[in-house]
């Protein structure tokens, strides 16, 4: 075996070691993230915490408002998301190649893609607290979906400049509009890449807390008026997992259980779909 | 190039193939130039497209061959920057004017790609995509036009009791001949093959040949090939292109055997290209 041989072998065994150990870390970190969660939340999860509102200490209350909170302001904004982000992205691949209105709508998109979801909440703020003077679970949703817009937009337009342009060509050889090739063969050919996207958007925007503080504050009581404020998950975790009282903090770990479950179960579900349908 | 292999020579391919006698032109060019920008990239092409019979385009890589085949169906005119000049006229009327809308056009001047580009969807709905784009037919028609298009690309034996599953399971070769029988379901009078046979291996070259050979009784073609041996088979008019000019044209066993210009026969001996 030459020298210059036995130098590449040892380098990519180090190689193969170090790319494996990082492996095992992340695998680790997250192992150890999901047990610690299943592992004290799990006995906080019973019919009472599903069913009843959240209460003072000693009450044995529940989260049942902050779930139903959080299942409206999530599918509040994801239903004014997916419009906006899909017809967007759509709009980046289809047909505002090269135009200016384009390299601004993708510049835009992807500050706040990285913008801090704080700065969104004060923004919502603004725009509709301060204006309505109140605080709302509508506001809330708005700041939600004004954070899943920009994903939704990227994994869209990346997904549809991943259909070759032949098959755009077929289908407009065939003596089709564009509008009929973009709604009938390119969406369809970037289905599950697109379904992805409005995913992970959907399991960001579950967990965000900051957005939330300035616009649907949180709520004790039961409500699902959109125009009064509104409890969520994160808002409950958020304010009982630093209170001193122990039953309140099993909730908040309940809570955050909830969550990771539910976009886990989502995923679960989208997944089985996009494989049926391939 | 993938080539049939029992052929060994163009001297024994040449000659089997029909006669232009008798065939008026389907298509005729006028003055017809390119531009890519500012770029000329044909220049002053004047040639006649003979009905129900096959053109081969040839010529080394650049020459405007593919370029010259998109302007038929006006596929440049999805691209902002083209545009070509003079005329193209198919039953006295200019293709290239703006009086013609682009997708009446492809209804009747049909393009099979150079890559099999299968629709996402089934065998079925494939063929109807196109038909559904020109023509409300009820359900039991579409059936017919469906096993019609598909008996006409010599697919249907191979798919008839699968038509529902999905097209991107085909085989590279089924996917072309899948992208022929959805391109002659809309009933088309030209059809436009851009080096369809490129991406296949030997077998399915040889039957898009066939097929190609059988589609010529009801269609008008033009092919755009790199291989000299497939011009020499399936057609009977070869166009010879270099840098954006037609070199020389004319019937394919002339252009073979007995080539006017130096250059033309330099190129079908493989000296050069």
């Amino acid at each position: 075996m030459s020298v210059s041989l036995k130098r590449r072998k040892t380098i990519n065994s180090i190689v193969g070691i170090v790319c494996t150990g990082a492996a095992l870390l992340a695998l680790f970190l997250l192992a150890s993230i999901l047990y610690t969660l299943v592992a004290r939340g799990l006995p906080a999860l019973n019919l009472n915490t599903l069913t009843t509102t959240m209460a003072p200490t000693g009450e044995n209350g529940g989260l049942a408002n902050a779930i139903v909170g959080s299942l409206i302001q999530v599918g509040i904004g994801m239903l004014i998301a997916i419009p906006i982000g899909i017809m967007a992205g759509t709009y980046l691949a289809e047909y505002g190649k090269g135009s200016k209105l384009a390299e601004a709508t993708r510049f835009v998109s992807d500050v706040l893609l990285s913008a801090p979801s704080i700065l969104v909440g004060l923004f919502v703020y603004t725009m509709m607290v301060a204006t309505t003077k109140t605080y709302s679970g509508m506001a809330g949703a708005v700041a939600l979906a004004v954070i899943a817009i920009p994903i939704i937009i990227r994994t869209t337009e990346d997904m549809l400049n991943l259909v070759p342009t032949p098959m755009r060509e077929a289908s407009a050889a065939l003596g089709a509009p564009s509008y009929k090739t973009v709604t009938k063969i390119t969406w369809r050919a970037a289905a599950a890449g697109i379904l992805t996207g409005m995913l992970l958007a959907l399991a960001r925007i579950a967990g965000e807390t900051a957005p939330l503080l300035f616009t649907s504050l949180g709520n004790l009581n039961w409500s699902t008026s959109l125009w009064k404020p509104m409890a969520s998950l994160p808002i409950a975790i958020y304010q009982y997992a630093a209170s001193p009282y122990e039953d309140l903090v099993q909730l908040a770990w309940a809570g955050a259980l909830l969550i990771t479950v539910g976009v886990l179960a989502i995923n679960i579900i989208a997944q089985a779909v996009i494989g049926r349908g391939k | 190039m993938a080539d049939a292999p029992h052929v060994s020579s163009l001297a024994d391919v040449v000659g089997r193939h029909g006669t232009l006698d008798g065939a008026k032109p389907a298509i005729v060019t006028r003055n017809l130039e390119f531009f890519y920008g500012d770029n000329r990239a044909l220049k002053n092409i004047n040639l006649e497209f003979p009905e129900k019979r096959v053109t081969a385009l040839i010529g080394p890589s650049g020459c405007g061959k593919s370029t010259l085949l998109r302007i038929f169906n006006r596929m440049y005119s999805l691209y902002p920057g083209q545009r070509a000049t003079g005329e193209v006229l198919m039953d006295g009327e200019n293709l290239i004017s703006d009086k013609v809308d682009p997708t009446d056009l492809r209804a009747r001047v049909g393009m099979v790609f150079q890559k099999p580009t299968p629709f996402p969807m089934s065998i079925y709905e494939n063929i109807a995509y196109g038909v559904k784009l020109h023509q409300r037919i009820s359900k039991a028609e579409m059936d017919e036009r469906v096993e019609w298009s598909l008996q006409k690309a010599a697919l249907w034996g191979e798919v008839k009791d699968r038509l529902d599953s999905s097209a991107l399971g085909l085989s590279g070769g089924q996917q072309q001949r899948l992208c022929i029988a959805r391109t002659i379901a809309v009933k088309p009078e030209v059809l436009l093959f851009d080096e369809p046979t490129s991406a296949l291996d030997p077998i399915s070259t040889a039957k898009i040949e066939e097929l190609v050979a059988e589609l010529r009784e009801e269609f008008t073609i033009l092919i755009v090939t790199h291989s000299m041996q497939q011009a020499a088979r399936c057609s009977d008019q070869t166009v010879f292109m270099y840098l954006g000019d037609v070199i020389e044209s004319g019937p394919t066993a002339q252009i073979f055997t007995n080539p006017k210009v130096k250059q033309t026969q330099e190129y079908v001996t493989g000296r050069f290209g």
